[in-house]
């Protein structure tokens, strides 16, 4: 009796299949867009895809929409970048020195879990109701978990190439600049990931207080007057600013860390 | 410019890892170090090189080393510890950037000692496109842009395949006939020890002793794969370690 051997390998390796994706979103909003229009959904529970597409071509030809956007953007840059460089700069103090790391390691586990929405009212006192107290904010969202990633990242770096850098008599910042900071940048990028989506919910947050314009502003308006179309005009708004930043930042990625095997 | 290792001990915590070690180490010739692992041969390289300082005793430099040497003591990794984010040219310039050196001085010493380690054509190469071979052979041309006075060898050719391992044994062979240099070669391999060493030492296990120090006199160029004196020297250094290789092998791994 002659058989070919069972194969029993293969699989446990996920690979892209490209349009899968797409396939999921669209047959959600064809069933979303079924359903609402043969009364099977409430038009209560969910608005009608076609009419929030609706919404924002309106909103994008009066020109609302680069007010809300422009200002939103605005805000949700400031403020990543200085919660996450801020972030990157303590994130290697702590990994390179061991003072740094006793004191700011509790103190940022202490920080941490707090739900930073819940020190809006306090950072509108400390800062004022106009756009440094939305700086503040999405600055102090994003500064934990980038220290985080980057000090778990600098501790990842290979020690025999710290080793070599000092064997050869390199400076301390050459060894910091030329092998800890490249080294550390695959375990940052992702940390940034993790800290720009985080940026983009406290975004929301901040324009609900004192703010006339932003995405979160309208959000928020449109809420109050149940209006479900713009309510998911403005959530479709965030999602694609989300996949946007995140499309952004795999680029970044596969330019900077090409040298990755 | 001679080294002499005098009175070393060290301890980690109460286990003594190296006992008493006097050695000089001879310039222009290699000497390599062996003994079974876990004798602290890579732990004595690094003591000569600056890398960790002893419990007890010194690393003694007879004499200054030569004026246009960069880096005196220099250290060729087992693990190659290149720059992974670095090209070829690029992981030996990173050596000289701390110098001082205008820039065309600079090429013109990656230009050089990629020359001579044949590695002019993979120049924009990043690392994770070359053999191990070609990585350890990046490394030794990053060691030549510094001009050593005195070679680290921490096992460079125990991470290659034997085919490869023969290839740069002949390497560093040639590279030693041009222009004779000072190394310490740590090595688990007798067979380079005898290929490639001047002097060589037999370290005993832990506490890492010197037990016999053997000079061999026929010329590098001389020493051909399977010469009955050098393989009467191999079976003599076996003879010294194999009781200890074989109670290494069974020792528990206290950490």
């Amino acid at each position: 009796m002659t058989n070919p051997v069972p194969y029993r390998g293969g699989g446990f390796r996920p690979t892209r299949i490209r349009g899968v994706g797409l396939g999921v979103f669209v047959s959600l909003l064809l069933i979303a867009e079924w359903g609402t229009r043969t009364g099977w959904i409430g038009n209560l529970t969910l608005p009608l895809p076609s009419d929030v597409v609706l919404t924002l071509i309106e909103l994008a030809t009066s020109g609302l929409l680069w007010t809300h956007l422009s200002l939103s953007l605005g805000r949700l840059f400031v403020g990543a970048f200085i919660g996450a460089g801020a972030g990157v700069l303590i994130g290697i103090a702590i990994g390179l020195s061991s003072y740094t790391r006793s004191g700011l390691v509790p103190l940022v586990a202490a920080l941490f879990p707090i739900p930073k929405i819940a020190l809006l009212p306090l950072f509108v006192i400390w800062f004022g109701i106009d756009e440094t107290s939305k700086y503040a904010l999405i600055a102090f969202g994003t500064f934990t978990p980038t220290v985080v990633a980057t000090y778990g990242a600098v501790d990842n770096v290979d020690r025999t190439l710290v080793q070599m850098g000092q064997s050869f008599g390199l400076s301390r910042l050459s060894i910091i600049r030329k092998i800890v900071l490249p080294g550390a940048m695959p375990g940052i990028l992702s940390g940034l990931r993790i800290s720009l989506a985080i940026a983009i919910i406290l975004l929301t947050a901040a324009e609900m207080i004192g703010a006339e314009y932003g995405i979160g502003a309208y959000i928020l308006q449109a809420g109050a007057l149940y209006d479900l179309e713009r309510l998911f005009a403005g959530v479709t708004i965030l999602s694609i600013l989300g996949v946007t930043l995140s499309f952004v930042l795999g680029r970044i990625e596969a330019r900077v860390l090409r040298w990755r095997v | 410019m001679d080294l002499r290792i005098d009175a070393l001990t060290h301890r980690y915590g109460a286990t003594e890892v190296l006992s008493d070690i006097n050695l000089e180490i001879p310039t222009g010739r290699i000497t390599c170090v062996v003994g079974p692992s876990g004798c602290g041969k890579s732990t004595l390289l690094r003591f000569i090189g600056g890398l960790e300082r002893p419990t007890s005793g010194q690393v003694l430099q007879l004499g200054a080393p030569p004026s246009d040497s960069l880096n005196p003591f220099t250290f060729v990794f087992q693990d190659f510890a290149l720059l992974p984010w670095r090209t070829v040219a690029d992981n030996v310039s990173l050596v000289l950037e701390d110098h001082g050196l205008a820039k065309d001085a600079r090429t013109r010493i990656i230009a050089d000692v990629l020359a001579r380690t044949k590695l002019s054509d993979f120049a924009d190469a990043l690392p994770k496109n070359l053999s191990g071979g070609m990585k350890q052979r990046v490394a030794i041309a990053r060691a030549l842009a510094v001009r050593p006075a005195v070679w680290l060898m921490d096992e460079p050719l125990s991470a290659l395949d034997a085919q490869t391992r023969e290839l740069l044994m002949d390497d560093l062979v040639s590279l030693w006939l041009r222009t004779p240099f000072t190394a310490v070669y740590v090595t688990h391999n007798l067979a380079e020890a005898t290929r490639l060493g001047h002097r060589i030492v037999v370290l005993s296990r832990r506490p890492g002793a010197v037990r016999r120090v053997i000079d061999i006199d026929m010329p590098l160029e001389a020493r051909k794969a399977g010469d009955a004196t050098l393989a009467g020297i191999e079976q003599e250094l076996w003879h010294l370690m194999r009781d200890e290789a074989q109670a290494a092998d069974q020792e528990l791994v206290h950490d």
